[in-house]
């Protein structure tokens, strides 16, 4: 079992944040110097134009990929002090990912695919469990050919919440979707943030979004261009775009 | 340069590794079938130049003593276009360092000038000066393995009296390519030596003064040999000819021409086995690549590129890995080959070489590789045509699984999801598995044969000295002697076992069918050297009849209780009708066996014997050996050891040597089989296993999913390799099978093991490259990769 989090302290820290790809002139810098604190059991929308920086950030924080600077803290955990096997510990037990292309196992059914998370986890809940939470009751034995992008976008998340994360990320998880169906699928990332107190943080090209958000931040030129602080937050289905 | 060919280039070089493995894996099965064919074209070409450079006869008539001026009356006969008479004597050489006298041939030369035929090529030193009678020449072979040089002198024994000899040259000629004593089966360049002399020395010391004992014969260019040999046999009946015979029939060439026949089989056999299992491969491989691309194929198309367009442009991509191969492959092959031809002419001892590829060899390599590969591509790329350019832009579907298992409550609890992913896989894609398995299984299947085969030929060796004969010694007499003799050596200290045996010359008919050899008798039940049924079990030898040889019987056409003709080529050279008792298996040349005591009835000559086997104490041997040199009776003395020596040697470096080679070929084609799986399916699931690792599955988990894929494949492959392997084992084993020796073709465990455990080894290799290149995953690119 990893040590309880200090759940005072926010979730995420970040100082002076640089992400460099390549050498020389045709180096890009996809993060200069971000530092920006997140605090635990917020939902905060990350808003900006591609190549902003904020997906890059969203892969640094969940550990997908390590800073050419910078350090990065998930409550009193140095992120950038781990290494390989500690940064897949640190996945498995802490972090959910969603997906724009939802990235299910074609081989595994609705159910099989929340499973392949609850094996490993530390603290799962049930698998057809977290299905119900996303309205999928009733297609647990569905292979991912069998589902609609929607519905394949809710297994998705249930996989993401069934190990009960500490943080979810989502990078534009509402990209492929019709915007009746990406209201559900927002509908169930809202419902995580307030039901699970999971922190959770979402990509996207998609302002309104905005509105559901505790905290919004805007990206521009691999930097935070301004964080907001939303004081209205807005129920899912009252979202348009 | 346009932008589809800049594309092909990088595409290409993005799959490097993978392109590499499939170049190889073709080029090899091209390498095989051009390497063979060089090789068995240019040791025929070189043979048949060497023989009609030096002036090789066609023809052989020995006689017991007849007149030169017989030599005017041959060449008058027709269909004869050039007579040569000359002397053959036999002479033991007696070496300073060798316990055991060794056999020789001495061949007189014409006092001037060279030889009209059957003449020599001098290798180093000088030819023979006429006013100097201790002079000779001596076989190059011989003096290497004796480590003589032009300079040394030597002493033999000829006709009783023993002489002192200065070798002034060494030289080869192709009548002697293969040197065999008389009685013995395996070539040995040690224990047999020909010397050249002048004809008046060697005339002198066995007495044929004016007169010749073998005549040469080269035949008109429409003669018919059988009419001549019969009209040579009628002119020469009065001065005791044994019986003229043909080139085929000279043993030097026999066994030459068998072992190019071999090579020529084995050629024509094993690389249409190996390019067949490489062109397979390559059509897995390139149908899989190409799926692979469907995703930029309808892009492409979406860019308003054409089907032809697009469609060439892979054909290109196919092409360039195709062609690669082959030109590698010919490339490696003309090398090889040239390589293995230099080392057959040191073992045939050609004084030169002519390197020959037939021109067809390039083009089938070719044409096979590059038909399969495109072959793979076009039935591919159609599929992948029918779809629009619209599917390509839009999110992919899953794959569907639903036709597949869902495993019951009870397995659940079993299969965790790595492994239901696994099962799921292959169940879904039968036929890519059925593919990937025959892949694999026939690459074991490979090494299956060749290991087998190397098994065979330890067998061969085993059987032949350790089972069939059992003896330490053959002492060979210089003629058949009265059975006193055995008592003799029985006396001798050291002597164990005496059992005596006669060989006589004769020719053996049935009807059109004609085999010139010899008949071995033995003791009514003899204890050392024994005739072996199929199971190893001996065979009693029968009062009447003959048993022959599984190898002879073939070549005659016979079957057990049929009659056939034994025409005795020694004493009164009887004409014999026997019939066939019984067939012994053996492994080497092609014996028949009668009772010691009813040939020597049928020909009227009782209790003679030609030498015997004899079975010593090894502390004694060298004071033996010693003794049996100095009897005057003796010819020959041959160690079993020497034999088996001789024989794996000769196993080693002629025809059987291919093995080795084709096993490290058949051992680079199953791995590369296994490799291109393994990354062909990496390639595939990238974007899964970066998805499973970073929902949080360690690398050992996510591997688990690829490799446990590759793991089933290759279990399951294992079995179908072993089964295809056997019937491979069988056409290879017919393919190395020569007059000298059959390859066995039993089921030898520890080859299908073996080859198991490279099919294992290789997949274990593969599997740790490919999961080197999970751990490399980039996690963050394949989450953005679409299918």
């Amino acid at each position: 079992m990893s040590r309880p989090l200090d759940k005072r302290l926010p979730a995420f820290r970040t100082h002076g944040l640089t992400k460099v790809y390549g050498e020389g002139p045709s180096a890009v810098h996809a993060l200069r110097g971000v530092s920006v604190e997140i605090p635990a059991g917020e939902l905060v929308v990350l808003l900006g134009p591609s190549g902003s920086g904020k997906s890059t950030l969203l892969n640094i924080l969940g550990g997908l990929d390590q800073p050419s600077e910078g350090r990065v803290h998930f409550f009193d955990q140095d992120l950038t002090a781990k290494d390989e096997d500690s940064l897949t510990r640190y996945r498995r037990h802490h972090v959910g990912f969603v997906f724009q292309f939802y990235n299910l196992m074609p081989s595994l059914t609705a159910r099989e695919n929340v499973e392949l998370v609850t094996e490993i986890a530390e603290n799962p809940m049930n698998a057809a469990e977290a299905l119900s939470i996303v309205g999928l009751g009733k297609r647990l034995d569905h292979f991912p050919s069998e589902l609609s992008g929607g519905e394949q976008q809710r297994v998705a998340i249930a996989r993401a919440i069934a190990k009960q994360p500490t943080v979810l990320f989502c990078d534009e998880p509402t990209g492929a979707l019709d915007s009746e169906t990406g209201r559900a699928v927002l509908r169930v990332l809202q419902d995580v943030n307030r039901k699970l107190d999971t922190t959770v943080m979402i990509v996207t090209h998609a302002a309104a979004t905005a509105a559901m958000a505790h905290r919004i931040i805007r990206f521009a030129d691999g930097d935070i261009r301004d964080i907001e602080q939303n004081p209205q937050v807005k129920e899912a289905e009252e979202i348009q775009w | 340069m346009k932008p589809l060919d800049s594309k092909l280039g990088r595409d290409l070089w993005r799959v490097k590794g993978q392109a590499l493995a499939i170049v190889l894996v073709i080029a090899f099965g091209v390498m095989m079938m051009v390497m063979m064919d060089g090789l068995v074209n240019s040791l025929g070409e070189t043979k048949r130049t060497y023989y009609e450079r030096y002036r090789l006869a066609d023809l052989f008539a020995p006689v017991k003593r007849s007149p030169r001026h017989v030599l005017d009356e041959i060449v008058e006969l027709p269909g004869i276009s050039a007579v040569q008479g000359r002397i053959n004597g036999a002479a033991l050489i007696s070496l300073p360092d060798q316990a055991v006298p060794v056999r020789a041939q001495a061949v007189s030369l014409p006092e001037f000038g060279s030889p009209r035929l059957n003449d020599f090529y001098l290798a180093s030193g000088r030819p023979l000066n006429p006013s100097h009678r201790d002079e000779i020449l001596l076989l190059e072979a011989f003096a290497h393995a004796h480590n003589l040089q032009p300079g040394d002198s030597l002493s033999a024994t000829m006709n009783g009296a023993r002489r002192r000899f200065h070798i002034v040259g060494l030289a080869q000629a192709p009548e002697f390519l293969y040197t065999t004593a008389p009685g013995e089966l395996v070539p040995d360049d040690a224990r047999f030596a020909v010397i050249w002399m002048n004809e008046e020395a060697l005339a002198a010391a066995f007495d044929m003064d004016g007169a010749f004992n073998e005549a040469l014969i080269s035949l008109a260019r429409d003669a018919r040999p059988q009419a001549v040999i019969d009209s040579l046999d009628r002119l020469l009946a009065p001065y005791g000819a044994t019986g003229a015979y043909g080139l085929e029939d000279h043993l030097s060439d026999r066994f030459i021409s068998e072992e190019i026949a071999g090579l020529r089989v084995s050629s024509r056999t094993v690389p249409p086995i190996f390019l067949s299992v490489a062109a397979f491969l390559l059509y897995i491989v390139i149908s899989r690549m190409v799926q692979a691309e469907r995703e930029q194929i309808g892009l492409l198309k979406a860019f308003g590129y054409t089907s032809l367009e697009v469609g060439l442009h892979y054909f290109k991509f196919v092409l360039v890995i195709a062609l690669t191969g082959a030109l590698l492959g010919c490339a490696l092959g003309m090398l090889a080959g040239r390589g293995l031809s230099g080392f057959y002419q040191l073992y045939y001892k050609f004084p030169f070489l002519l390197f020959r590829v037939d021109p067809a060899a390039f083009v089938t390599g070719f044409t096979v590789s590059v038909l399969t590969a495109s072959a793979g591509g076009v039935l591919v790329l159609r599929r992948v045509f029918a779809l629009t350019p619209a599917d390509a832009m839009r999110p992919p579907t899953p794959p569907n699984f639903s036709q597949t298992i869902s495993f019951g409550p009870g397995l659940r609890k079993w299969l965790d999801q790595p492994t239901r992913m696994v099962l799921r896989n292959m169940i879904r894609q039968p036929l890519r598995g059925l593919l990937a398995i025959l892949g694999i299984a026939l690459g074991m299947a490979l090494s299956v044969a060749m290991l087998s085969l190397m098994s065979a030929f330890d067998r061969t060796l085993d059987l032949s000295f350790g089972v069939l004969d059992r003896s330490d010694v053959t002492v060979t007499f210089v003629e058949p002697l009265g059975d006193k003799t055995l008592f003799a050596l029985k006396r001798m200290k050291g002597v164990i076992e005496v059992e005596p045996f006669r060989t006589v010359a004769a020719v053996m008919h049935n009807g059109r069918q004609h085999y010139r050899g010899a008949v071995t008798a033995l003791t009514e039940k003899p204890r050392l050297f024994r005739a072996l049924d199929s199971s190893l079990q001996a065979i009693p030898l029968p009062e009447n009849g003959i048993v022959l040889s599984t190898a002879l019987a073939g070549e005659l056409d016979l079957k057990a209780g049929q009659k056939m003709i034994l025409d005795v080529r020694e004493g009164r050279r009887p004409t014999l009708e026997v019939s066939v008792a019984g067939l012994a298996d053996t492994l080497m040349g092609a014996p028949a066996y009668m009772q010691l005591e009813t040939l020597n009835r049928l020909m009227k000559e009782p209790n003679r014997v030609s030498g015997a086997y004899l079975r010593i104490d090894s502390s004694q041997g060298q004071q033996l050996y010693r003794r049996l040199k100095d009897m005057p009776v003796v010819a020959g003395v041959s160690l079993q050891q020497d034999s088996r020596r001789a024989f794996k040697k000769v196993m080693d470096t002629g025809a059987g040597a291919m093995r080795y080679v084709m096993a490290l070929i058949a051992a680079v084609i199953t791995f590369g089989i296994v490799y291109n799986s393994a990354r062909i399916a990496f390639a595939e699931r990238a974007r899964d296993l970066a998805s499973l690792r970073v929902i949080g599955l360690t690398r050992t988990e996510t591997g688990f999913v690829l490799l446990g894929e590759l793991g089933l494949i290759t279990l399951l492959a294992l079995p179908l390799g072993a089964a295809l392997g056997y019937y491979f084992s069988l056409a290879v084993a017919a393919g190395f099978s020569t007059d000298l020796y059959r390859v066995p073709t039993e089921f030898s465990p520890a080859s299908y093991g073996t080859a198991a455990l490279a099919v294992l080894l290789a997949a274990t290799l593969s599997g740790a490259l490919v999961k080197r290149d999970i751990n490399r995953l980039d996690l963050v690119s394949a989450l953005k990769t679409r299918e």
